[in-house]
């Protein structure tokens, strides 16, 4: 018992100690660019565990995810920038975008909650491109998000009168807008890991797996089938509307480009990817996919050169053509994930067989 | 006379041009254990489903305990006081049996999303007395021995016990069993028996489907007969087994 706390804690340390290092070690070996790309990472650390409440732990296939992450940018960009010249504080328009996200969950759950399977995926995926083409028409008659063009110069966030948009000299260091964003990223995603974990391991969390394993003898245990449904929505469009308003400030600019069915369909990939319902699997399956297509990015284009002598297929047409081909292997090869739960693991091992 | 415990008067269900309920009342008394026979199709499950919510009935009256359950969704239904097993069972097959039983604690407990991510000491409180309740009901159903065991690995004669031991977790005070000793040895019907009689004289009344009319004729209290829907014959089990309705019923009229 006391070796398995020792053990623990030294991980929790060791861990705690890299993720504190890592932005300087990457931005001083590799440039400020990969520092960029591990905060995206984070971001879609976030997206993908808020997914994962509704798509791993309850169990309903959801593909306009990214519709959350939408609201929440837009909150963030039309409370703080000077589109309405309205200058909130992140504090204030973070915590409004992440609540207005909630509610679209539950705009979005109440008339789906007799759908399930293909039917709920396509009704989801319906209302992933409304919200986005909302953005994108709501310039007229009355202009609200400015559309097509987008929203522009949002305000950084500000932590007392320090401005993280602007890089800083700390002891002789200089701190970049990335490494700071880094560790406001990393703050908020140790904050939904740990809502995440708490609320699978609860009652609310087992109600989502009675629910997810088969609902009608939920309803029978007296689980009110509706509620949990809704909750799961909205908690996991919670996340994603936080993600949003990171994503808005970071960026400095959004428009609905940004919000389109791939990107939900990336999300999905992660969870699925990663080990759908396992919170370390869905943060590994974010983490990857985030930062492999990166990879390829600076790997192909100079491996053609180098063997060719000359570019033989667009660096970017064979980027996306890798990524889908691992993504096929993956998951003929591993269809539980990267990382899966025992329990998803066991149900795997189990339809096989049978 | 004993307190009457459920009532249902005039229950009527149709399934497009099946009758499936026609007119059935019932009356199920406080203490007992109510058995509810019937050849195959006759609407036995169908009068389950009706009185545990998941199907709506299209007219009739159902009151539990003084509540109006007439069209209640399910979970009023168990709220009220009804649990119920099901015929082909349904456990949630990739949770362990313990865990099984606290998704039957759900409703007789109430932290919410907030308290689950705060953890505050009311929230660790309820979890470690849903855990205790549990333990203590797998003991009593007797298969504490498999409490970490994934429900689908459990042997037939446990899930069963697991699915009693589930629905008694919503503490109800009508536990309906569909079935419960269908595919069981002699040897596990008896102490299913035992089991059933321990439920009942620990104060929860008892509402019994069974095909094994042997069974049923040693248990019950009181017996009702189902037919095509229609309610043939109610009673002890003395005059229900004499009735010639109930044995037209079962073995068909004889011709001359």
């Amino acid at each position: 018992m006391t070796m398995d706390t020792n053990k623990k804690l030294a991980v929790f340390i060791a861990s705690a100690i890299v993720l504190a290092v890592l932005p300087f070690v990457v931005g001083n070996t590799l440039g400020n660019s990969w520092v960029r790309t591990i905060d995206f990472a984070l971001l879609y650390v976030m997206l993908a565990l808020g997914l994962n409440i509704v798509v791993g732990f309850a169990g309903l296939l959801d593909l306009g995810f990214i519709a959350f992450y939408a609201v929440g940018a837009y909150t963030f960009a039309l409370l703080g920038s000077p589109h309405f010249d309205i200058h909130l504080p992140f504090y204030i328009s973070i915590p409004l975008g992440a609540g207005l996200a909630a509610m679209f969950g539950l705009l979005l759950g109440t008339p789906v909650l007799k759908l399930k399977g293909d039917y709920l995926a396509i009704v989801t995926l319906g209302f992933g491109e409304i919200v986005r083409i909302f953005m994108n028409n709501l310039n007229a008659p009355v202009n609200i998000t400015n559309g097509p063009q987008g929203i522009n110069l949002i305000d950084p966030i500000q932590v007392g009168g320090v401005s993280l948009g602007k890089a800083i000299e700390v002891f002789g260091f200089s701190l970049n807008p990335v490494h700071m964003y880094y560790y406001v990223f990393l703050f908020l995603t140790v904050v939904v890991v740990i809502m995440v974990y708490r609320l699978q391991h609860s009652r609310i969390g087992r109600a989502w797996v009675a629910m997810r394993e088969d609902s009608i003898a939920a309803a029978a245990m007296g689980l009110n089938i509706r509620n949990i449904k809704l909750l799961a929505f909205a908690l996991g469009a919670l996340s994603g509307g936080v993600a949003g308003g990171l994503f808005a400030t970071f960026q400095g600019f959004i428009s609905p480009e940004s919000f389109g069915l791939l990107e939900s369909i990336m999300i999905l990939a992660m969870v699925v990817l990663g080990g759908m319902g396992h919170i370390p699997g869905v943060i590994l399956g974010a983490v990857v996919l985030t930062i492999a297509p990166e990879v390829l990015r600076d790997v192909i284009g100079p491996l053609q050169m180098h063997t060719f002598g000359k570019m033989i297929v667009d660096p970017e047409n064979a980027r996306m053509l890798l990524f889908g081909a691992a993504m096929v292997i993956m998951m003929l090869v591993r269809p539980e994930g990267m990382w899966p739960s025992k329990r998803r693991a066991a149900e795997f091992k189990d339809a096989k067989k049978g | 006379m004993s307190e009457v415990l459920l009532k249902i008067e005039g229950i009527n269900k149709r399934f497009g041009g099946l009758h499936a309920l026609s007119n059935v009342s019932l009356h199920i008394n406080k203490g007992e254990i109510y058995g509810l026979i019937g050849p195959n199709g006759a609407g036995k499950t169908t009068m389950f489903n009706v009185l545990t919510g998941l199907y709506t009935p299209d007219e009739g009256s159902f009151t539990f305990d003084g509540n109006d359950l007439f069209r209640a969704p399910p979970h009023v239904v168990v709220k009220t006081g009804i649990a119920r097993t099901f015929q082909n069972i349904r456990l949630f097959h990739e949770m362990t049996a313990l865990e099984n039983v606290m998704v039957g604690r759900h409703i007789r407990s109430s932290a919410n999303a907030l308290g689950a991510v705060l953890r505050n000491k009311s929230t660790r409180d309820e979890e470690a007395a849903i855990e205790a309740k549990a333990w203590e009901l797998l003991r009593y159903v007797g298969i504490d021995d498999v409490a970490y065991e994934r429900a689908k690995n459990l042997s037939y004669g446990h899930q069963r016990r697991l699915e009693i031991a589930r629905a008694l977790a919503t503490e109800p005070k009508l536990l309906a069993l569909d079935e419960p000793a269908a595919g069981m040895n002699p040897s596990e019907t008896e102490s299913l028996k035992a089991l059933m009689e321990k439920i009942r004289d620990g104060g929860v009344t008892v509402l019994l489907i069974e095909h094994d009319v042997k069974l049923m004729m040693g248990l019950c209290d009181r017996i009702a007969v189902l037919d095509y829907g229609k309610k043939i014959a109610e009673g002890v089990p003395e005059v229900v087994r004499k009735d010639p309705k109930v044995i037209e019923a079962y073995l068909g009229v004889a011709h001359e």
